[in-house]
């Protein structure tokens, strides 16, 4: 077997960078109440033709989708200002809204464009921030996502995490002849774009912290490998094709090692290779499945699934190895964990009576909640700024991805026109 | 699964010892044993000794062979092999022996409950608890290749306990 292929290599039932196809949809399935509400008026634009985006109404579904705001209908907006001195305060406090914001797209030059905005604190009467930014067309979608940001910012005190993307697989076809797809789609499932399709599995795509690149395993050559990928030109190369597993990558918080699972020296174990070395250090010794390596954002620990206990537990490890401390004690079957950006939350797949559901445990206090309420949830992943964790759910016969606010109050349905959608992965900030 | 590999061992030895006192009854009884010379599928060919003890003569493409028997089920979350399905792979062990050149791929398994690497790993322990039976019984350690797809590949859809049930196996592939 190979054992370190540096290569890029094109494999013939492999095929990378395909154009986009269908959108995912997003429906809202448990709202919060107390959601603030707010008003989006619709950008002007002086244009002879259509503008090219909708700038409001992108603005309006990200905040939307936060869970943290109510944008208010078209349908319900007084008037339609595009600049400070058209806003009259009283007409807006008379909605109820606590804040608005309104804009202007203007074409500068052809197909270049500059977007600006303005935020509103509609009871003080007072505007809170705003600003300009030029954008060929192709962006605009990009620069409503980073309004959105600042929008989120101003009032959360959060950082908004609009401006992210998503990867996830999916499979379609018969159980004979089946296809499996990897894509990347923005955080609001659009502009989903195939990095690679496969007639054989492909699974575990897993982001590097600087948001260019995707680990993953393929089963192209009928055996587990694990790939890593710049998104932007579809570059990739074989990093572990070991006997048995090659499973689980997950890229250290500096970049330069993944946590995976081999099972080279028998059953499946933690190791740390070195990416551009190749060096491999293994982490966990034991007779039991261990697999699901997930680094803390220290870099310092690594968290991982393991059944040495008896059933499977997340358990928590130094990245150097040494002795294994359990993390999990509720519940039968905890596994399949990510941790929170700020270290002190994991999420996990969470099964308890013949029901897998999504659960939240802090780790000072050890308590843990269960998030969601479906049979067969599992690959939870959070949103860059921790409030967010998107995750795959079998809805009917299909399955479908879903994201839920870190409290648990607020849903959401991703739905893909067809084939089963799942293993969503978060990008982190773009760096 | 939980046990310990010795009490795994031990499991095995009485299969293989049971499944030998027993070989010459479901054999002769069950399956016609026929020498069927070149023809025998993938360059197996049968030495001719039609006794009943030489698994040789079984062929890889005869519909009546316990040969065309290829998936090994398994209980949920469990490795664990059932004495009937030892039986089973004691005569594709055989089969391997007396055919060195022969190789058997075994795919691991699973339904789709659970997280995905997991299943991954547990479809790995399926695998690996056939090796060990084949190996047991004699079967060279070259002549097997391991995959597991845990529940990437399932044999049947849809979230029923009937489709789980087809989905939580090691299908042999010669």
């Amino acid at each position: 077997m190979t054992r370190l292929a540096r290569l890029l290599i094109f494999v013939s039932s492999v095929f990378i960078a395909v154009p986009a196809q269908a959108a995912l949809t997003i429906e809202i399935t448990q709202g919060i109440e107390g959601a603030v509400p707010i008003a989006v008026v619709p950008f002007g634009w002086g244009g002879q033709t259509a503008a090219p985006e909708n700038i409001a109404a992108i603005i309006s579904a990200d905040l939307n989708r936060s869970g943290r705001f109510e944008p208010l209908a078209d349908r319900d907006l007084v008037s339609h200002p595009t600049s400070a001195d058209q806003v009259k305060f009283q007409n807006w406090r008379m909605l109820n809204v606590d804040n608005l914001v309104i804009g202007k797209l203007v074409e500068s030059s052809p197909g270049q464009y500059s977007v600006s905005f303005e935020l509103f604190d509609v009871f003080r009467g007072k505007r809170m921030t705003g600003s300009t930014f030029p954008a060929p067309a192709r962006d605009l979608r990009r620069v409503a996502h980073h309004i959105s940001d600042v929008i989120y910012e101003t009032l959360t005190g959060e950082r908004g995490a609009f401006n992210t993307r998503i990867a996830y697989v999916t499979s379609s076809g018969s159980t004979k002849n089946k296809t499996y797809t990897l894509l990347v789609a923005d955080s609001d499932g659009y502009s989903p774009q195939t990095i690679l399709t496969s007639k054989h599995p492909l699974m575990s795509p897993s982001w590097s912290p600087d948001a260019r690149q995707v680990a993953y395993v393929s089963f192209e050559n009928k055996v587990s490998e694990i790939y890593i990928q710049d998104v932007a030109t579809g570059s990739r190369r074989k990093l572990a094709a070991f006997k048995g597993i090659n499973g689980a990558p997950t890229w250290s918080p500096d970049g330069r090692k993944l946590a995976l699972t081999l099972s080279r020296d028998g059953n499946p174990e933690i190791y740390v290779m070195d990416i551009n070395g190749g060096a491999l250090k293994r982490i966990t010794n034991s007779a039991a499945i261990d697999t699901e390596p997930v680094w803390t954002p220290d870099g310092r620990s690594i968290i991982f699934t393991s059944d040495r206990g008896g059933s499977a537990q997340i358990y928590k490890v130094s990245a150097s190895g040494g002795a294994a401390q359990r993390l999990t004690f509720d519940g039968k079957y905890n596994a399949g964990a990510d941790v929170s950006p700020d270290g002190r939350k994991i999420a996990m797949v969470h099964g308890e009576g013949g029901r897998y559901r999504i659960a939240v445990m802090e780790l000072d206090s050890g308590l843990l909640r269960v998030l969601t309420d479906g049979r067969q949830d599992e690959s939870p992943s959070f949103s860059p700024n921790g409030s967010m964790i998107i995750y795959a759910t079998g809805a009917g016969n299909r399955e479908v991805l879903s994201a839920v606010s870190v409290d648990g109050r607020f849903k959401q349905r991703l739905t893909l026109q067809a084939g089963n959608v799942r293993e969503p992965v978060w990008s982190p900030f773009d760096k | 699964m939980k046990m310990t590999l010795g009490g795994f061992i031990v499991l095995v030895m009485v299969a293989i010892t049971a499944g030998c006192s027993s070989k010459g009854d479901t054999k002769d009884g069950d399956v016609a044993i026929e020498d069927r010379g070149a023809e025998g599928a993938d360059g197996a060919v049968a030495s001719g000794a039609a006794d009943g003890s030489d698994f040789s003569s079984y062929s890889l493409n005869d519909p009546n062979s316990p040969l065309s028997r290829r998936v090994i089920y398994f209980e949920y979350d469990s490795a664990e092999i059932t004495d009937a399905d030892q039986e089973l792979l004691t005569q594709h062990a055989g089969f391997l022996v007396a055919n060195p050149g022969q190789h058997i791929t075994l795919e691991g398994n699973t339904d789709e409950r659970g997280s995905r690497e997991y299943n991954i790993a547990l479809g790995d322990r399926r695998a690996l608890s056939v090796q060990r039976i084949l190996e047991l019984n004699g079967v060279a350690p070259d002549q097997i290749t391991i995959v597991s797809y845990g529940e990437e590949k399932p044999a049947a859809e849809g979230g029923s306990e009937a489709a789980w049930r087809l989905n939580r196996r090691v299908e042999l592939v010669y």
